[in-house]
């Protein structure tokens, strides 16, 4: 939580014009490390009630709280702190952050079940305020998994094949928005393919498959992209590092994804008599059915 | 694949009418095929041999697309047919023999496809760099061609016999 780490202090020896201390007041910086601070602390703490009152309608798994607080701190060490400073100056950097802020946090989030917390915990006139909120026809094409690849893989097309790279080294504000962005619509696109939380409209496996293998080419394709054609300002051997870091990363995480997907259909298809032993035993106990 | 449910957990309703035998022999081609395209190449040519290159900057944006298709197909098929076999698993007793072959099949069909239309065709990249590659491509696709009728013949030597009743 270093707030000190983007003042003037910035790496003259790094190439790459984002330039820490002209053209915006450095103020913009420092509040949007405590908007993030208290953002962070408040859905801590607002898990941590929620699971406690969750508890008293039966048992709420330890990992999927372990999970939501490994997600909040991948999310914090991308926006504030060391990384977040390196960021700045440094494509690889940037690239660590965006893999913890928009993949590894999200994934983490979304296996926390943050909405079931929420149904839990809410008097029963507000879960159900919520319950329909989710089911609103706007949630439903924002959640729906083409939907939640386009925005998340969009963005990250937008960011790093226009000048929006360089702009948002430069002004607090779009940096901010395009950290909320990557971080929300992450959430959207993990939330959709490997939900853990109840969703009234889930798509089928084969739709989220397929999704899941055009976002995860596009990916690699952007990144292979960046590495022949560095964002502006960013020099040649820092894109081409930070570009690997994308493209290997991102495939750690996609694979995760994957597992997480299939394993889903797993649990979908099991058979109902687990003790068959051949093939025809199906077609027989159909027969008695 | 089959579909699964809408919801994770939900019956899917299909645990009878699942063609084991096919499903085996499908597990090993997607397992044999994903590993060549994802661990083969990354292990073997990029990290060991270092023949390959990230990127070797020469691609077309069709070729470029073209790889990162194959990169996340790879990926998928790899993890989707280890999930297959384990379905094949907890249905019946897995014919490894059979399945095995499969797996050298998939290997051998990814490495031919690959060296004839990623390398030849598309041009996405090329086994190794500053060499004659006419004997590279010849050991490559022979190679492939021979990994691939191997795997066949196996899996036609294992055809399970014909159901009696």
């Amino acid at each position: 939580m270093t707030v000190a780490g983007h003042g003037p202090g910035h790496d003259p020896g790094v190439p790459g014009g984002h330039d820490a201390s002209g053209g915006f007041a450095p103020s913009g910086w420092v509040a949007l490390d405590v908007v993030v601070v208290l953002l962070l602390a408040g859905a801590g703490v607002a898990y941590g009630v929620g699971a406690a009152r969750a508890r008293g309608r039966g048992p709420w798994p330890w990992p999927r709280t372990l999970s939501w607080y490994a997600g909040a701190a991948c999310v914090g060490a991308a926006l504030v702190g060391p990384l977040a400073a390196a960021a700045r100056g440094a494509f690889t950097a940037h690239m660590a952050g965006h893999v913890l802020l928009g993949m590894l946090g999200p994934l983490l989030l979304v296996q926390a079940a943050p909405v079931t917390v929420a149904l839990r915990a809410l008097p029963v006139a507000a879960a159900r305020r919520l319950t329909r909120a989710l089911r609103a026809r706007p949630v439903r094409v924002l959640t729906h998994p083409v939907t939640a690849a386009v925005l998340d893989g969009g963005g990250l097309w937008l960011l790093y094949t226009t000048a929006l790279y360089p702009r948002m080294h430069a002004s607090a504000l779009v940096h901010a928005a395009v950290h909320a962005h990557v971080l929300l619509a992450g959430y959207l696109f993990t939330a959709a393919l490997v939900g853990v939380d109840p969703d009234p409209h889930r798509a089928s496996v084969r739709v989220r498959a397929a999704v899941l293998v055009a976002f995860v080419a596009a990916h690699s394709v952007l990144a292979k992209w960046a590495y022949a054609h560095p964002p502006a300002g960013v020099p040649g051997g820092d894109a081409r590092q930070g570009a690997q870091l994308m493209y290997y990363a991102g495939d750690v995480v996609d694979v995760a994804l994957m597992v997480l997907l299939l394993a889903g259909w797993y649990a979908a298809a099991r058979p109902r008599t687990p003790a068959v032993v051949a093939g025809a035993a199906g077609a027989a106990r159909r027969e008695a059915a | 694949m089959s579909e699964g449910g809408t919801r994770r957990g939900a019956p899917a309703g299909q645990g009878a009418d699942v063609d084991l035998d096919r499903r085996t022999v499908l597990s090993g081609v997607l397992f044999g095929a994903g590993v060549a395209a994802s661990m083969i190449d990354l292990f073997v040519f990029h990290l060991g041999l270092q023949w390959h290159h990230f990127y070797d900057l020469s691609t077309t944006r069709v070729a470029l697309l073209a790889d990162g298709v194959f990169h996340a197909f790879g990926w998928f098929v790899t993890v989707a047919g280890l999930f297959l076999l384990a379905d094949v698993r907890r249905r019946a007793a897995v014919r490894w023999a059979r399945w095995v072959g499969a797996v050298v099949a998939g290997v051998g069909l990814f490495q031919l496809l690959d060296g004839v239309v990623s390398h030849k065709l598309l041009g996405i990249h090329q086994i190794r760099y500053g060499v004659d590659l006419l004997l590279y491509d010849v050991v490559w696709i022979g190679s492939a061609a021979v990994l691939l009728v191997a795997g066949l013949v196996v899996v036609r030597r294992t055809r399970p016999a014909p159901a009696a009743g």
